[in-house]
């Protein structure tokens, strides 16, 4: 089943165009990932699927499910670093959009919360102050936030930049699970290598043009060396 | 106790510790927000336009209130826009905005009505010269800000975590960063009568401040900055009705003390890790 259909999308950033006509498809309980170069418009497309103020022209759909449900991962930001919260206040936020008035969140939000603290294995940090967290595990905090969020789809923001390699694998382990459970997966990305290794399909964004298809399709192609020589 | 029962048998002190501890307690919640987004001198900006336009006002011969409160929600929205889109990033923003208001407002009060007691009050404040309609404006104030705030907790706590995250799950973050400005705003000029223009602000970042030295929870810091603020402006209010001291001045040098004692806990607390 489509998800997500995305249709001659031309996205500006100021006056500049960043990409033209762009196509491309989710398909349920597709790893696809988002590569290309600084500034070829990977957080513009991310930005646009999440419908954060982009201008754009073009058409997109989303099929069973509204944009508010995509799960989102972003980088985390300067503020966050000193930010006084709790693990389970960072968590139930992902809930913040369909959330209550007053100070609780519903009951099944919060057990819901509890399950997923459970299955990314932070039960045990539920009371520890989020700024106190190592990288890694601010990450998977993140993550779960975005589960709370999310109903089948996990857009994923660079997940893995600035944490050291072990957390690196745990992260990209625990993506890996998310997916084969059902969970679609979208993922930005500039570690070519690394990502094609469990991605189902590559979405490349050139300078000039785009590449879209699935991960055996692009290792086949020249795209990925022909990118290289345009950027040198 | 006699002293005591003595003051609460005055009716200007009931209205100052009423409005004085409604107001403290809205500074101090607005204030964690206030100080996470890095807009602290957002309340300082305010209280500067506060006094400008509270000085036409009175020349005009109108109630401050009147001109005050539009005229600082309207300078609250265009600060906050401003930092985000402009072409002057936010701090400058403000502290253009803060000292031309100030001039605008001394050029104003020397020429019209002279630099007299309703002047200065504004600057310094005047707690104990709140009125019965001054107290009930306050407590209104006050429990309608504790409301909307307790309301719309959740959402708050999603945009100043993480703004784009909260729009991105369908939060309105526009209304609620407008939200904040107008409570900001409500609070400052009606803090202004007791605190005066140049120390509301410290009311509105130092309890936050304190709280967060030692709490390490949302919902604590919260609550201990709502708590802090209190206190503080009971003790400085003790020192102003039995030692003659300034009240506004008084408030703001307890909250120092706090926030010194409360740095001086987190320093303690975490030496032994460095060791």
């Amino acid at each position: 089943m489509t998800q997500i259909r995305v249709e001659n999308l031309t996205a500006y950033y100021e006056k500049n165009a960043v990409f033209e006509n762009l196509n491309f498809t989710v398909e349920q309980g597709d790893y696809l990932v988002i590569l290309g170069e600084n500034g070829s418009g990977k957080t513009t497309l991310m930005r646009y699927l999440l419908g954060l103020g982009i201008r754009f022209t073009g058409k997109i759909s989303y099929n069973g499910f509204s944009r508010r449900q995509i799960g989102w991962l972003p980088q985390r930001t300067e503020t966050q670093k000193d930010f006084p919260a709790d693990v389970s206040e960072v968590v139930l936020s992902g809930f913040s959009g369909k959330g209550t008035l007053g100070i609780r969140y519903r009951k099944e939000s919060r057990k819901q919360a509890a399950a997923y603290l459970k299955a990314l294995g932070l039960s045990d940090l539920k009371n520890r102050s989020f700024r106190e967290l190592s990288g890694g595990q601010q990450q998977r905090v993140l993550l779960c936030r975005a589960l709370c969020a999310a109903d089948r789809v996990l857009l994923l923001d660079e997940p893995v930049a600035g944490l050291d390699a072990p957390s690196q694998n745990e992260l990209y382990e625990t993506i890996r699970q998310l997916h084969r459970q059902g969970m679609t997966i979208l993922m930005i990305s500039h570690e070519i290598d690394r990502a094609l290794q469990d991605a189902t399909r590559v979405l490349h964004l050139g300078k000039e043009d785009f590449f879209f298809g699935s991960s055996e399709e692009y290792r086949e192609s020249d795209f990925q060396s022909r990118t290289k020589e345009e950027g040198s | 106790m006699t002293a005591i029962r003595e003051l609460f048998s005055y009716s200007f002190v009931i209205y100052a510790l009423l409005g004085g501890v409604g107001i403290a307690l809205c500074a101090s919640l607005l204030g964690v927000h206030l100080v996470l987004k890095r807009f602290s001198m957002l309340g300082d900006g305010l209280s500067h336009v506060a006094f400008g336009s509270a000085a036409i006002a009175l020349a005009a011969g109108v109630a401050p209130l009147k001109i005050s409160i539009p005229v600082v929600i309207l300078a609250a929205f265009l600060l906050l826009h401003v930092s985000r889109n402009g072409k002057i990033r936010g701090d400058a923003a403000i502290a253009l905005v803060s000292s031309s208001a100030l001039a605008i407002g001394v050029i104003v009060a020397t020429l019209t009505t002279g630099m007299n007691t309703d002047i200065s009050s504004y600057m310094f404040g005047s707690i104990l010269a709140m009125s019965r309609s001054d107290t009930v404006i306050a407590v209104s104030v006050a429990v309608g800000i504790l409301l909307l705030y307790v309301l719309f907790y959740q959402k708050l706590f999603a945009t100043t975590f993480d703004e784009d995250f909260a729009a991105a799950v369908g939060v309105r973050v526009e209304g609620y960063r407008s939200l904040l400005a107008v409570l900001t705003a409500v609070t400052v000029v009606v803090g202004m009568r007791m605190m005066g223009a140049l120390l509301i602000s410290s009311i509105i970042t130092f309890p936050a401040l304190s709280a967060m030295r030692v709490c390490k929870r949302y919902r604590t810091v919260v609550i201990t900055a709502g708590i802090l603020s209190v206190v503080a402006f009971l003790i400085g209010m003790a020192f102003s009705l039995f030692l003659d001291m300034p009240a506004g001045a008084s408030i703001v040098v307890v909250n120092l003390g706090l926030f010194l004692a409360l740095s001086a806990v987190e320093f303690l607390k975490k030496r032994p890790n460095l060791s």
